[in-house]
């Protein structure tokens, strides 16, 4: 059973590869969004300082949603998404695993990178520190609750906005406990419970979407 | 045994086909045929468990395959309209990955094997996108030597985009696998002389909505 999860990982890891354009696409985005709004809003290094966890957050989010199109659309294209409909392993589980190879390619790039604007917003250790550990809790329940979105509104057109509609009410939560960890950790609160809920949050879409991507998938699909 | 009991279907407010009736049991070599657009692939898919239908129910050894699920993909290969070829993958990597995800996992030399016998040899390392479309269709092809043991093959329009040789390994197959206690659906316009012990046609009428499918079993032979 393990082996299917390991497999499909694989597989969409190589597909990434083969495809570097998508990837860096998003990432792309990420990086240009966020290196915009300091030449927006001016030089003021407080203020910078104060909004760097929150752009951050907003960019990482918005560029999940942009990569989300391509989770089971080319799958569905070309038939392989079929085949894995009728897979004697459990479906939910090859979906988990579409899922984590959405993150390695999306979210664990965003998190790396965001290290580096850290820096460049003039962050302390510290909060850089756990702006990096929010993102690396969060980002994965963006892919997962993503996940669901871009199944449900496979096949469908225009099913880009739909996605977008059905999934940012859900990612708001997200949104807000990441960037408030950071807020917390900069003004010397404790920021271990927003981590700590990011963790629940993550524990609780890991077990929960699978089978909920799985149930939209075979309605898609019909 | 694969059994459709009062099987009703409809796409898009069109009904296709309603009260369907027909059992296959082992070692049947099951055609269907008929016009373009009137249910044949729908009926394949509903087969598979892809569609649901309107009303009624297909059974896989008198247990329904809607609440079956894996039990009966276990048993299930399915060669659709799409190949199921990633284009961004090697012939190689593609059967290789699809007999994993399927949860058949096979070693090396059955792969190759199985390559060599639609005569994909020497393309092993290439890119799915530069194959021909009949190429492509023998990657999907080879999926069936891989799962020899599948007791039901699904099959849709398998000889489309083959070559003389590609039609006559195929049929060759599939009476082969039919011959060793095997049900095979297939839908195919093309009337290639497959041998099998029993054969049964499912034949669908087309014309107006609604028209219901009359089946006739062909003698043994």
């Amino acid at each position: 059973m393990l082996r299917v999860l390991l497999q499909v990982i694989r597989r969409d890891l190589l597909l990434a590869v083969r495809q570097k354009a998508d990837v860096l696409n998003t990432l792309f985005f990420f990086v240009v969004v966020v290196t915009m709004v300091p030449l927006g809003i001016g030089p003021e290094p407080n203020l910078l300082r104060a909004i760097a966890p929150g752009v951050v957050w907003v960019a990482a989010l918005l560029a999940a949603i942009l990569s989300l199109a391509r989770l089971f659309a080319n799958d569905y294209a070309d038939g392989t998404l079929e085949q894995m409909l009728l897979s004697s392993e459990p479906l939910p589980l090859i979906v988990l695993g579409k899922a984590v190879a959405h993150w390695l390619v999306t979210g664990l790039p965003l998190t790396v990178m965001s290290i580096v604007f850290g820096v460049v917003f003039d962050l302390g250790l510290q909060e850089t520190g756990v702006l990096v550990a929010s993102l690396l809790l969060g980002t994965p329940v963006l892919s997962l609750i993503g996940a669901v979105g871009a199944a449900l509104t496979l096949g469908l057109r225009g099913g880009g906005v739909l996605t977008s509609l059905l999934v940012l009410p859900l990612y708001i939560p997200v949104l807000i406990f990441g960037s408030g960890a950071v807020g917390a950790a900069a003004s010397g609160v404790s920021y271990a419970a927003y981590l700590l809920l990011l963790g629940a949050f993550l524990l609780f879409a890991s077990v929960l979407t699978p089978w909920a991507v799985a149930l939209a998938l075979r309605i898609s699909v019909e | 045994m694969l059994e459709v009991v009062d099987l009703t279907c409809e796409r898009g407010e069109r009904s296709l086909f309603s009260g369907l009736n027909f059992a296959a049991p082992s070692g049947t070599l099951l055609r269907i045929a008929g016009p373009n657009g009137t249910g044949k692939t729908s009926l394949l898919r509903i087969l598979c468990g892809l569609l649901e239908p309107v009303s009624g129910e297909v059974r896989w050894h008198g247990k329904n395959v809607r609440r079956l699920r894996e039990d009966y993909w276990k048993d299930l290969v399915y060669v659709g309209h799409m190949n199921g070829v990633k284009d961004d993958l090697t012939v190689r990597e593609n059967l290789r990955v699809n007999a994993e995800v399927a949860g058949r996992p096979a070693s090396p030399d059955r792969l190759a094997d199985a390559l060599d016998r639609v005569g994909l040899t020497g393309f092993e390392d290439r890119m799915a996108r530069f194959l021909s479309q009949g190429q492509r269709r023998r990657i999907a092809l080879a999926r069936l030597y891989v799962s020899e043991t599948a007791p039901l093959w699904i099959l849709d329009e398998p000889f489309t985009a083959l070559d003389v040789k590609g039609v006559a390994g195929l049929s060759a197959l599939i009476g082969q696998h039919v011959r060793n206690g095997n049900t095979v659906a297939l839908v195919t316009h093309q009337e290639v002389p497959i041998d099998a012990p029993r054969r049964q046609r499912v034949e669908f009428a087309g014309g107006a909505s609604g028209a219901t499918s009359s089946i006739e079993e062909e003698a043994t032979c």
